[in-house]
């Protein structure tokens, strides 16, 4: 096929969707060629799974037009898209593991091909075509989750898809598996099909894509050639890097260590040889921001986790200085206990870790504090303590609802967080544990959550803040350290580092700085 | 804007009343199917209400229903499903029937003898599956569904002329329980006498409602049906609850069957009333394991029980009252799903609308 003749494959102009409160994705502008393979570049919440649902009819656009081919379309669903040549593989595989790969594919499409001879001719010359050999009638329960992909991917070429959405592919393979699915993608690229490869691992968009586009805070950056771009400059437009309001600097850090981590090590469920985290220390003081940096998946979650006691540590101790003085062996405890020795949580996935989305907010309030006043009186809850003091919560820390007695999940994403953490913040914890406080949240309660974050500093926590957002971590940090495989590899000085510095340091490129 | 109270209201009675229009429409069709006249056939059941020993017996029977709906309900509020009430009541009612038989303490004292030893013995039968959960990760539906099973087996072992059994009226028995052990009812002459665990049976219905409201341990009881994640991030102890929840669930089943072991029967026999277990999940996913909607379940299951035998008079199947159970609880699952996606949305909207946001703001530290 002719690439430059032919009109571009997808076209997306405009798109804006909203979420009652929040802009999920504004004004996105994304155009792929036909046989190129396109990344689509950006954080976790940046607003890649939205445009993905969005151009695979899962979710309807607010505003902006999509055009496919060169002739404009709307879709309802998902069965439209399909039939405009449009297929998505998910990161999570939909298959069936009791039936065969032939049962698979044909699933929900028996109209094209019927389930006999012809789907199985079908599928034959598509694998003989792509390279995707599967045998037809072995169970899917008996393959590995590189042949599963191989499914997956033609299960969409099945339905006559020449544009493949996939969705963080690679999350799943080991690298040789990389490489495989690369040479695939390269050969049918050669014949035609287009790819849109949706991943946060820079190496290798660069590796496979012909040209990138990078997407931040719900609208597209800008689109590149990843040849002529490093790694650096790509993690630069997706976390960006205009520096946050301008800062007063403290310098009031004190000598007092409220956290002290040492030779944390936590390793995959089973697997004792890859450790997810390796030999951890750190020491976090009263009045002191310690930022994580690092690119997504290289152990920030699980370090969290393992301070927090929700998964538990194959060796090492996490000991804990409370607001009275006293130091406390943390190590063998639960995360009820370790809240209760003063640990404020501020979780990466809200929805997920931080509310209960269909209760009150008073009740909502309650979680975390279920032993602790003034929510709770020994074994009973204190109903009216815990409307008191929602409400004071709502007030001071500007929580726009109508009232205490609404579900949490009506608020807008900004106000739910600006709610947690003044939760969090409650009960004179002496450590926050701040988790990309402010991903997918508004301007407004983004300010609004750094100067809480600042004020909270002020008032003498310590506070351990894990973002990706590098302006957020260099303009609150005081001190930074640089996370890479589940090692603390290097330590930056905010003061004086460059966004370029860390994320040299975050991709392991370069003369990054010393071990920690 | 309607005010507060009337929303919350109309959330919680709006799907029960939604569904029984629905059932009745398909039990209409249903009866019109079968030749029957509906508003014959309701009439019919209503006026049976007020016959013989009718009224008593739907008391009677939603006593037992609603011990056994709220032993459901504690497990399904942190979506535990515990199918296994039915061999749980059965083996509580058997040992508290053979301890009874066994003893023979002052009144007051043998009664809370037979009741804490069903309930220790409803909650020991619970503790199984709970644990084969929390060690190895056995789904309490498979385990519990099989335990019911078992509990056939258990019951032919202890009632055996071998074991605990006695002949009573060529029947196999437990040892009777002496009259000091038997909680006497309340008489309404000829209309049939009202079992007096009544009492325990509102008891429970408060218990529960305080225990879900206003106890720490109710709380990470619904934090855990709600968001087993959230609740974990904060400090619920995912486990602890799932034993907890499951000896609870357990020890409630344990009474079930004490309205009729202490009120009537005195013994348990291999033909003791069965089946209650089932019931018992219906009732509390009518009910949406509120303590007020159980209670509004059992006596509306106990009423279709109960009246069913005057259909025979009008000529219309009995049978159709099954028909009329299963869509009640088919609708009651369906519409309150339908109607809680349509009051989030609906709140959503108002909130939004109420605080004028906007929709603004967000995208824009991007530039």
């Amino acid at each position: 096929m002719d690439d430059t003749s032919a009109p571009p494959a997808v076209v997306l102009t405009g798109i804006t969707k909203r979420f009652p409160g929040v802009v999920a994705n504004h004004d996105i502008r994304l155009t792929v060629l036909a046989g190129e393979v396109h990344a689509l570049c950006g954080e976790n919440g940046a607003g890649k799974s939205t445009l993905m649902k969005i151009l695979y009819g899962m979710q309807q656009p607010d505003e902006g037009t999509i055009e496919v081919d060169g002739k404009p379309v709307r879709f309802r669903s998902p069965s439209d898209a399909i039939r405009a040549g449009i297929g998505m593989v998910h990161q999570h595989f939909m298959l069936a593991d009791n039936l065969t790969v032939l049962e698979n594919v044909v699933l929900g499409a028996e109209a094209l091909h019927g389930i006999g001879g012809r789907a199985r001719a079908r599928i034959a010359e598509l694998a003989g075509r792509t390279g995707l050999s599967v045998d037809p009638d072995v169970l899917v329960e008996r393959l590995g989750v590189a042949d599963r992909q191989r499914v997956e991917i033609l299960k969409v070429l099945y339905r006559g898809a020449r544009t493949v959405i996939l969705d963080e592919p690679t999350a799943v393979l080991v690298p040789q598996e990389v490489d495989e699915l690369f040479a695939t993608l390269r050969s049918m690229r050669d014949q035609g099909f287009t790819f849109l490869f949706i991943s946060h691992k820079l190496d290798e968009v660069r590796a496979i894509a012909d040209r990138v586009t990078v997407i931040r805070r719900g609208t597209t950056v800008g689109t590149t050639d990843p040849t002529t771009v490093t790694s650096r400059q790509l993690a630069e437009m997706m976390v960006g890097s205009e520096l946050p309001s301008p800062q007063v600097k403290h310098t009031d850090v004190t000598t007092r260590t409220v956290l002290a981590v040492t030779g944390l090590r936590l390793c995959a469920a089973g697997d004792s040889s890859r450790p997810l985290l390796d030999d951890i220390d750190l020491a976090v003081h009263a009045g002191e921001i310690m930022g994580i940096a690092g690119v997504e998946g290289n152990g920030q979650t699980e370090l969290v986790e393992t301070i927090m006691g929700i998964r538990r540590a194959d060796s090492g101790t996490v000991r804990l200085t409370g607001s009275g003085g006293a130091t406390r062996d943390l190590t063998g405890l639960g995360t009820l206990r370790r809240r209760e020795a003063g640990i404020g949580y501020v979780p990466e996935d809200r929805h997920r870790h931080g509310l209960l989305l269909t209760q009150s907010l008073w009740f909502n309030r309650i979680l975390g504090f279920q032993t602790r006043k003034p929510v709770a009186r020994g074994r009973w809850l204190d109903v009216p303590g815990a409307r008191d003091d929602t409400s004071r919560i709502v007030a001071q820390f500007d929580v726009r609802t109508p009232g205490i007695d609404v579900p949490a999940a009506a608020l807008s994403g900004g106000n739910q967080q600006k709610f947690i953490v003044g939760r969090e913040l409650s009960g004179d914890p002496a450590l926050l544990i701040a988790s990309h406080p402010t991903r997918g949240v508004d301007v407004g309660a983004q300010a609004m959550i750094w100067e809480q974050i600042k004020q909270a500093r002020a008032d003498g926590l310590a506070v351990l803040l894990v973002s990706a957002d590098l302006d957020e971590l260099i303009g609150l940090s005081d001190t930074i350290k640089v996370m890479l495989r589940g090692r603390l590899v290097a330590d930056a000085d905010p003061a004086t580092v460059t966004t370029e510095e860390l994320g040299c340091a975050m991709t392991g490129t370069g003369a990054g700085g010393g071990g920690s | 804007m309607p005010g507060r109270l009337p929303r919350v209201l109309r959330g919680k009675l709006l799907p029960p009343a939604m569904a029984i229009v629905f059932s009745a429409l398909l039990c209409t069709v249903a009866l019109l199917i079968s030749a029957g006249s509906p508003g014959t056939a309701l009439a019919a059941m209503v006026s049976q209400v007020g016959k013989g020993t009718t009224a008593v017996d739907i008391l009677n029977s939603a006593t037992i229903y609603y011990l056994i709906g709220v032993a459901v309900a504690i497990g399904f509020k942190m979506n535990l499903f515990n199918i296994g009430v039915e061999g749980q009541y059965r083996i509580g009612a058997v040992t508290g029937a053979i301890v009874g038989g066994a003893t023979n303490l002052p009144p007051v004292l043998e009664p809370l003898l037979v009741i804490l030893s069903a309930v220790a013995a409803g909650a020991l039968y619970a503790a199984l599956p709970a644990i084969l959960k929390v060690t190895r990760g056995v789904s309490e539906v498979i385990t519990t569904i099989m335990l019911n099973a078992v509990s056939i087996g258990i019951l032919a072992l202890l009632i055996n002329e071998k074991t605990f059994g006695v002949l009573v009226n060529n029947n196999i028995a437990t040892k009777p329980i002496p009259q000091s052990g038997w909680i006497p009812g309340v008489s309404f002459g000829s209309h049939g006498t009202l079992f007096g665990f009544v009492v325990v049976a509102i008891a429970v219905g408060i218990a529960y409602w305080v225990m879900l409201n206003r106890s720490r341990f109710g709380f990470e009881l619904r934090a855990s049906g709600e968001s087993p994640t959230a609740a974990m991030a904060g400090g619920v102890n995912a486990k602890r609850m799932i034993v907890v929840a499951m000896l609870l669930s357990g020890a409630t089943a344990g009474l079930t069957a004490l309205p009729e072991l202490l009120g009537r029967d005195h013994v348990y026999t291999q033909l003791s009333p069965q089946g209650y277990g089932f019931t018992g999940i219906a009732v509390a996913l009518l009910g949406r394991n509120n303590p007020g909607g159980i209670a509004f379940g059992a006596l509306l299951w106990a009423f279709l029980d109960q009246s069913a035998v005057s259909l025979d008079n009008v000529g219309v199947p009995k049978e159709i009252v099954t028909i009329m159970q299963g869509a009640i609880v088919l609708s009651v699952v369906v519409s309150y799903e339908v109607i809680r996606r349509f009051e989030l949305a609906a709140e959503q909207r108002r909130v939004g609308a109420q605080l004028g946001t906007a929709t603004v703001a967000a995208a824009g530290g991007a530039s």
